[in-house]
């Protein structure tokens, strides 16, 4: 038991909960949801922000990262919303249903949705909130529970709007979705959006999030996913952003029998980040590829931190990141792997690779495995070194020059983690993302 | 076209060359020969400027000019190839982009246009051909899946397509049973011309046969001991190389 002491609020935690308190009334939800609030509310005044001595948070202490707590976004203005029409472009020519969100608020004219496909409902967190949508009532808050993770906790006090996305038993989206997530103000807030997407059995649905932001925004996102027996799901998460962006994100899904989930995070931005991703699967023969790549430079941190746990038999997962570092930036993995004793013939795999292109840049990796099960295959394995010196002189040798010779082993570096990715077009739009970083990266 | 004069090089601050002079003019294939560890491969990777290999005195000049201070890429571009001994493998970049990537890089450093994608499928198709690759492994990353012969394929590949003036073979025979060492020096005799220069460096003979030296050095010890003909290539075949280490163990 920990019998710690608390300790004095910090400024950010005491703003926090005072933003709650005079947010309250104006927050979306009925009855219900007020009672969901407060709780979470009480969790958070509990537990605070997380902070080094909190295991999972060891190496991004938030507490000490956000000094302050930015005042709460309010709705987007004109001006707002004209800057977030161009915004998600990230994801390059691929077709897909735009949804999107500025400041956190759902913008109905920025977004398409029109002409559902039979099976595929859409519609916005706020307006579920408040008109006590069933499908939320039902799930909201118990995908997964997270009672000991102060920021999801925030989350659901403080959440205003996100997507809610349910597709129907056997229905397959043939078009994307693509959840736009822009940070527009010129001043530095505060955004929460929650996100509840459902894919029933059978179903098959692609949902791409992108998020951006123009300032020093503090952006606490969180989306519950339930993958339904037999569906099939991909779910890619990009995050760009300006250095002194605080972006942490949490993930929570649950997967049936039988399901195909592929999930990818590519990090290509912001100050502080932090993906959380919980995965549990629920039912048998189910397989999951969890992925992502981060490419980071200046003083960037980027932690992406994964929980998987096996609780039934004979599914396997592949878990495999990949990060670029530059200058005096710093890369985190954590993964932990559980394996619940009734999850025989669970297969899993964790690799990781860093590589470190200036010497102060820094990867730190903690693998865990946690298993309980006796016929299981489990693995991890990690890597971290600088550019191929011999590699690099055979480009040279044949009349590369030295900065294109660099781009293109980094290319290939980061392009065997996209390789993850399915839609060829996202793959090809996330690599010219890389061949962008890398341009600024001369520059 | 290439003359290296009093060449030193230590490698991890062990001498490896000792003073080597060598003088090959356009048109001309010279054979380079000589026991292990005498430093063949050290002069192939100085003249490429292979980091670690340091040239502590003397010159290599290219044309006049002296290249031990140019990068890798400078000298390829001035019309330096280097075909490796162990061909590196890239996983993640296709060999397609590799070698465009090369040829227009070359093409930009010189002043010249870069080749469209119809144009340069035409040159690589042409060249794959004649070397009997398929295509379809241009596709896949550099070198990698490749047999030992398939890489050094990929190098006379490189070779045709990047037109060096000055080509440097290291050991292109190794690890080559006789059919594919029959491709690879059927694609190197293609390339011989009259203003193009060849140093081919190899530990045997059989090579010679099939791509047939103007002259012939022996490499011991750091230097050359000694400078011949082609049937240099066969005098050693027979007598080996024991002979000249000691030669070059007398020399001051």
């Amino acid at each position: 038991m920990n019998a710690e002491v608390r300790q004095i609020k910090t400024n950010a935690e005491l703003a926090l909960a005072q933003a709650y308190s005079a947010e309250k009334a104006r927050l979306p939800g009925d009855r219900k949801v007020v009672a969901l609030r407060d709780a979470a509310a009480a969790r958070f005044d509990a537990l605070g922000l997380p902070h080094r001595r909190v295991e999972e948070w060891k190496y991004t202490d938030l507490r000490a990262l956000i000094r302050e707590a930015k005042p709460i976004a309010g709705a987007p203005n004109a001006a707002g919303k004209a800057r977030a029409k161009d915004a998600g472009k990230v994801i390059g020519d691929m077709d897909a249903r735009r949804v999107v969100f500025v400041d956190g608020t759902f913008v109905p004219e920025l977004s398409d949705l029109a002409n559902l496909s039979p099976g595929l409902t859409i519609r916005s967190m706020a307006q579920a909130l408040a008109e006590g949508d069933a499908l939320v009532a039902d799930r909201l808050g118990k995908v997964m529970p997270a009672d000991g993770e102060g920021v999801i906790a925030l989350n659901t006090a403080l959440m205003r709007d996100g997507a809610v996305i349910h597709v129907a038993k056997g229905a397959t989206l043939e078009r994307p979705i693509h959840l736009v997530f822009a940070a527009t103000g010129d001043k530095a807030a505060s955004v929460f959006t929650r996100s509840l997407v459902v894919i029933e059995q059978g179903a098959r649905a692609m949902v791409v999030e992108s998020h951006d932001a123009s300032a020093g925004h503090q952006v606490n996102t969180a989306l519950e996913l339930v993958v339904g027996d037999n569906a099939h799901v991909d779910h890619i998460k990009i995050t760009s952003g300006p250095s002194d962006l605080v972006h942490v994100s949490s993930l929570m899904a649950a997967i049936g029998a039988n399901a195909r989930f592929n999930d990818f995070a590519f990090n290509i931005g912001g100050g502080v980040v932090r993906n959380q991703t919980f995965v549990r699967f629920d039912g048998e023969g189910t397989h999951a590829g969890l992925r992502g790549a981060s490419l980071l430079k200046g003083k960037q941190h980027i932690d992406s931190t994964l929980v998987v746990d096996h609780q039934a038999g004979g599914c396997q997962s592949r878990e495999v990141f990949a990060a670029v570092l530059d200058d005096e930036s710093r890369g985190v993995f954590q993964g932990k792997i559980v394996v619940r004793q009734r999850a025989q013939k669970t297969d899993a795999r964790m690799m990781t690779r860093a590589l470190l292109l200036s010497d102060e840049a820094e990867a730190d990796n903690k693998p865990e495995l946690e298993i309980f099960a006796d016929d299981v295959q489990c693995g991890h394995g990690a890597t971290s070194g600088a550019l191929d010196e011999g590699l690099k002189f055979y480009l040279m040798a044949r009349g590369i020059p030295e900065p294109e010779a660099e781009a293109l082993l980094v290319q290939a570096f980061v392009g065997e983690a996209i390789e993850g990715i399915e839609h060829a077009g996202l793959r090809d739009a996330l690599m010219e993302q890389v061949v962008g970083w890398l341009r600024s990266r001369g520059s | 076209m290439l003359e290296v004069k009093n060449l030193h090089v230590t490698v991890d601050g062990k001498q490896i060359l000792k003073g080597l002079d060598l003088t090959v003019n356009k048109g001309e294939v010279h054979a380079i020969m000589g026991p292990n560890g005498s430093g063949k491969s050290t002069l192939a990777y100085v003249m490429a400027g292979k980091p670690g290999y340091e040239a502590t005195e003397g010159q290599i000049l290219l044309d006049g000019e002296d290249i031990l201070a140019m990068q890798s890429d400078e000298r390829a571009a001035k019309g330096l190839f280097l075909a490796f001994q162990y061909p590196l493998e890239i996983p993640g970049v296709a060999t397609m982009t590799f070698l465009r990537t090369a040829l227009n890089a070359q093409r930009k450093k010189r002043g010249e246009p870069e080749l469209s994608t119809p144009e340069f499928l035409k040159l690589v198709r042409e060249a794959a051909g004649k070397l009997e690759i398929d295509m379809e492994m241009l596709r896949r990353g550099v070198n990698v899946g490749f047999s030992g012969g398939e890489k050094k394929r990929n190098e006379i590949l490189q070779m045709a397509l990047l037109q060096p003036r000055l080509c440097v073979l290291d050991e292109t025979d190794s690890g080559l049973d006789i059919d594919a060492l029959k491709i690879v020096s059927d694609g190197v005799n293609r390339l011989r011309s009259s203003d193009r220069a060849m140093v081919v460096i190899t530990h045997y003979q059989r090579l010679l046969d099939l791509i047939v030296p103007d002259v012939v050095h022996v490499l011991s010890a750091g230097r050359i001991v000694k400078t011949g003909g082609k049937e240099l290539a066969l005098e050693l075949e027979a007598s080996g190389y024991a002979q000249f280490q000691g030669e070059a163990a007398l020399a001051p």
